[in-house]
Parts: structure tokens; C-alpha cells; sequence
């Protein structure tokens, strides 16, 4: 169960216009803006819920997830996840979460996928043979076989990304965030990756919070959608609620985007 | 602790696999051992009175300096560490269910003895095949191994615990670049890495001795060859253990400000 419970937070963000002149004036005087990214949000998630956040670029998502992942520490409101607020008792959240930044890697560059997979092992302590058996299982719906050997820094984005995914479920995560899982994936493995994801979720009962620009794996993945914009919630219900009257999601979303200006 | 090792372990088994480096590496230290000991030599012919180590406790100095570089030498930061710092894969390591500050340790130990290991070996045969006093002698006493070793695992541990301050200072910076250059060559002269620290006149040589710095190479090179003996060895390594505690408490200190303040920008 996620309890987000309005939460704000404001980056300060240092602007100035391009040119040498007002770099030079930056240097003696800085301006610095206050951005609300996040402005009160605050929804909740049953388990085994399979949720799609969407929004415009700068909308607030990334930071939302880390939030909830205990990366970021927001200024005002209450987080509950399972009980444990992720940013206070990062440590022990944690264990039950598994992340894949689509943005970034978590397996090291220059050693085979598995070294990186052995040693999730340690860090988590799984058990050897759940160890064994999810790998196998990973291995087998995301095609890795052979990539598993393979250095990460000689795998193609795809590639990589399948792995990333495999190793933030090592540990039978109770919830997973996937901050633009499907960033760079061919037709084949973006398909290989919601049919796996589905799975998961009706199998595992893995509670699945989801960001992404792609309409069609929200389409294919969740039923339930959280849309931010300007770091305000501003709908929560089903994607039907956007694809009214509009010939696909994408057309829309773009018509809701327009309207709301954000 | 088994997670920590588990990182030690991958950090160790990733560093032995760049063999072209150990190579370069091993005629650079070898090179660079031979003409500070031809310099010495040079000062130590002009007055050998004035020399305040002995010739071969300097030879021996020197080419222990260059066997086991990898573990003292500050510029040797993990830069893995400072690019996910830059550029924010560090999020990932804060998704993970570990101390940020002991898993950077123990992957820092690691890189160091990966490096140490495949290069110390043929540094030392051939610096013990050199004809004396230009060659590395046999330890001073059994007694001088035991301490040697002892003091160089507390001097890497400072060394360490040292960069560690670097690390969780560049939380704080946009670029780690200069605190790097400025920590670096602080340690070198300061440390006796590029002079012994005997060398340094009197006066400033006693304050150099109880700085943190003396307390990385300093004092096992000097154990090794019996130069540091006595009441004067046995207060350099309270002095070493002294420091090696007080930079872990400092660096766990930021470690504890640096999670709190963290923002990782971008996607």
C-alpha cells in the first residue's frame, strides 16, 4: 500500500541567458528561480496495483519516483510505503522495492552482466535457491542467455535495458518502479518486456508504478493512470477518461495537454 | 559484512583485468624507482653525514614506495565513484539496501589491493636482485615485517578513509575536478611521497609527522628498513590508528549530511 499524502517539493534552479555578457554577470550575481515540482501530490496505490504515470516533460514524474524510492527527501507531506516512510528508513525500504531507471545502468561497465547479478545477490541476501530460481525464470522470459556473459559495456541499449530489468527483480521486489523501462527497445523486446511485466504483476502480485512517453505500453500494461502536470495531480482515474472521442491515446493526451496548458 | 565483501570481491576481480595498465604501470614505477634512487645518490655522494636515512633504508624507501603505489598514492581515486556522483547513477546505489559510506570503502580497498597485487611482485624481485645498497634490503627484523604489513594495511586504511572525505565532499560541488587536484597534491608532499618525510628540515618536519598524512606511507616504509623504531614507531601507529578512526567518523558525519541534502537531477 503507497500513501503519498501532499507532498511538495521545490528545486532552485539557477537561470541565465546564453552569451558571454550574462555569464559574466551571473558571476557576480546569481538568479536563482524556485521550481515546484511537485505541488501537493498526493494519491494512493493498492497492492498489486499496475499504475501508469504519465505527463508532459518537467512534469514531475522522475521526481515522484524518487521520492518514493527514498532518493529524495521532499520538503512538505507524508509518504507511507508498507509503513515505512522511504526517505527516513531508506535502508529498510529498500529491500522491498526494485527500481529501473530507463535514464541510467546499475550493472558495472566493465565486468559480465552476472558479476553485477552476484553481486545483487549479496546486497539484498537472497536466498540461493530463490536466487537460482528467479534467475533462471528472468533469463527465460527476457531472453538474456548469452548477454549474461557478456560485458555490460558491449551490450546494446536494448540488450542492456533487459538486464536491468532482470536485476531489479532479483530480489522479488513487492513493488517495482520503472522510470521509462522501454527507452530504446526494438519492437520485439519492448513486446517481450509488457508480456513479461503483465506476468509479473499477475503473478507476483508486484505492485507496478510505470512512467513513460509510450502511450501504447500504458495501453498494453495498465488499466488505472495517474496524470501529472506542473506538478499537480490533475487526473486520476482510467486511460478511457483521455482516449474519448479522440482517434488514438496519443491524440488525446496531446488535446488534454493543450488544454490544461502545461 | 558479507555484502561488503561481496563488493570488495568485484571490485578486486574487475581490477585484475586491465593487464596493459599493470604493465605500463610496472615499468613506469620501475623507471621512476631508479632515477629517484640515482637523485638520492647524487646528495648522499656530496655529504653523507648530513643524509638523515641511510642510504639503503632510503633505496629500500623507495622501491617499497614504488611496489605497492597503487595502495597510497591519493591520485588514485575511484572515478567510478565521482562520475556516478556527477552524473547520478548514484541513485541506483541509493535504491540499494547498503551504507553508501562502507560500500565505497570496501570497493576503494578493493581497487587499491587489485592494483597493489598485480604489480608489487615483479617490482620486488627485481629491487631485491639490485646489488646493495641500491637494491631493497631484507626486512630489519622479523619483528619490522609484522609491523611493516600491520602499518600498511592502517596506512591504506587512512588513505581510504582520506578519499572517502573527497567522495562525500563532491556531493556538495557541481564538479569534483578541483577538490581532487587540491586533496592530491596535498597528500603527495605532505605524505612523504615524493620526499621522505626525514628529509624536511627540523621544525616543520615534527608538525608534518602528526598530520594525517604521515600516517599513509610513511610509517610502514620507514618500519620495513628499521629507520622508525622504538618508542617513535610504537606512536606512529597510535597516531595511525588515531586518524584512521577520527576520518572515518568525519567522512560518516558527511555521509549523514550528504543523504539528507542529496537531489539527483535529471530524467
Amino acid at each position: 500500500m503507497i500513501t503519498l499524502e501532499n507532498v511538495c517539493k521545490t528545486y532552485k534552479v539557477s537561470r541565465r541567458d546564453a552569451g558571454f555578457s550574462s555569464a559574466f554577470k551571473a558571476l557576480l550575481h546569481r538568479r536563482c528561480e524556485l521550481i515546484h515540482a511537485l505541488d501537493n501530490v498526493s494519491f494512493t496505490i493498492a497492492d498489486g496495483e499496475m499504475v501508469g504515470y504519465i505527463g508532459p516533460n518537467g512534469a514531475g514524474k522522475s521526481s515522484t519516483i524518487k521520492i518514493l524510492s527514498g532518493i529524495l527527501t521532499p520538503e512538505e507531506g507524508t509518504c507511507q510505503i508498507n509503513g515505512l516512510t522511504p526517505w527516513k528508513n531508506r535502508i529498510e525500504h529498500v529491500k522491498n522495492i526494485g527500481v529501473v531507471f530507463g535514464q541510467r545502468t546499475q550493472l558495472w561497465w566493465d565486468v559480465p552482466v552476472m558479476d553485477s547479478f552476484e553481486l545483487l545477490k549479496e546486497i539484498y541476501r537472497i536466498d540461493p535457491a530463490v536466487y537460482r530460481r528467479n534467475l533462471e525464470e528472468l533469463t527465460d522470459m527476457l531472453s538474456l542467455g548469452e548477454l549474461l556473459r557478456t560485458p555490460t559495456r558491449q551490450l546494446s541499449l536494448g540488450q542492456r535495458m533487459r538486464c536491468e530489468i532482470a536485476a531489479s527483480l532479483l530480489h522479488d521486489p513487492k513493488i517495482l518502479f520503472l522510470d521509462e523501462p522501454t527507452i530504446g527497445l526494438d519492437a520485439v523486446s519492448k513486446l517481450a518486456v509488457r508480456d513479461f511485466i503483465l506476468k509479473l504483476n499477475a503473478e507476483k502480485k508486484t505492485t507496478v508504478i510505470l512512467t513513460t512517453h509510450d502511450m501504447q505500453d500504458i495501453e498494453a500494461l495498465t488499466s488505472r493512470i495517474i496524470l501529472i502536470g506542473k506538478g499537480k495531480i490533475l487526473l486520476d482515474g482510467v486511460i478511457d477518461d483521455i482516449r474519448e472521442g479522440f482517434e488514438s491515446t496519443e491524440e488525446g493526451l496531446a488535446s488534454f495537454y493543450r488544454s490544461h496548458d502545461i | 559484512m558479507k555484502k561488503y565483501i561481496a563488493f570488495f570481491r568485484l571490485r578486486f576481480s574487475m581490477g585484475l583485468q586491465y593487464r596493459a595498465a599493470a604493465l605500463a604501470g610496472m615499468a613506469t614505477q620501475f623507471f621512476w624507482g631508479t632515477m629517484e634512487i640515482l637523485m638520492f645518490r647524487a646528495f648522499y655522494r656530496t655529504d653523507p653525514a648530513s643524509f638523515p636515512m641511510t642510504l639503503q633504508a632510503t633505496c629500500a624507501y623507495v622501491w617499497l614506495q614504488q611496489a605497492f603505489l597503487a595502495l597510497f598514492m591519493a591520485w588514485l581515486m575511484d572515478h567510478d565513484i565521482l562520475d556516478s556522483i556527477v552524473v547520478g547513477n548514484i541513485a541506483y546505489e541509493l535504491c540499494r539496501p547498503i551504507n553508501i559510506y562502507n560500500m565505497w570503502f570496501s570497493r576503494n580497498l578493493a581497487n587499491r589491493f587489485s592494483r597493489a597485487v598485480l604489480r608489487c611482485m615483479p617490482i620486488l624481485i627485481l629491487a631485491v636482485l639490485l646489488p646493495a645498497p641500491w637494491g631493497l634490503m631484507l626486512p630489519a627484523s622479523p619483528l619490522a615485517l609484522v609491523l611493516f604489513t600491520l602499518t600498511m594495511l592502517l596506512g591504506v586504511g587512512v588513505t581510504v578513509a582520506f578519499c572517502m572525505l573527497i567522495y562525500m565532499l563532491s556531493f556538495f560541488t557541481i564538479s569534483p575536478t578541483g577538490l581532487c587536484t587540491l586533496a592530491v597534491s596535498t597528500v603527495e608532499f605532505f605524505s612523504g611521497a615524493i620526499i621522505p618525510l626525514p628529509f624536511l628540515p627540523d621544525g616543520i618536519r615534527e608538525i608534518f609527522e602528526l598530520l594525517p598524512f604521515a600516517s599513509m606511507q610513511n610509517v610502514p616504509l620507514r618500519i620495513y628498513s628499521g629507520d622508525l623504531a622504538g618508542s617513535a614507531m610504537y606512536r606512529a601507529i597510535v597516531l595511525q590508528i588515531f586518524w584512521l578512526l577520527l576520518l572515518i567518523a568525519m567522512g560518516k558525519a558527511l555521509d549523514a549530511l550528504a543523504m539528507k541534502k542529496i537531489t539527483v537531477q535529471g530524467g
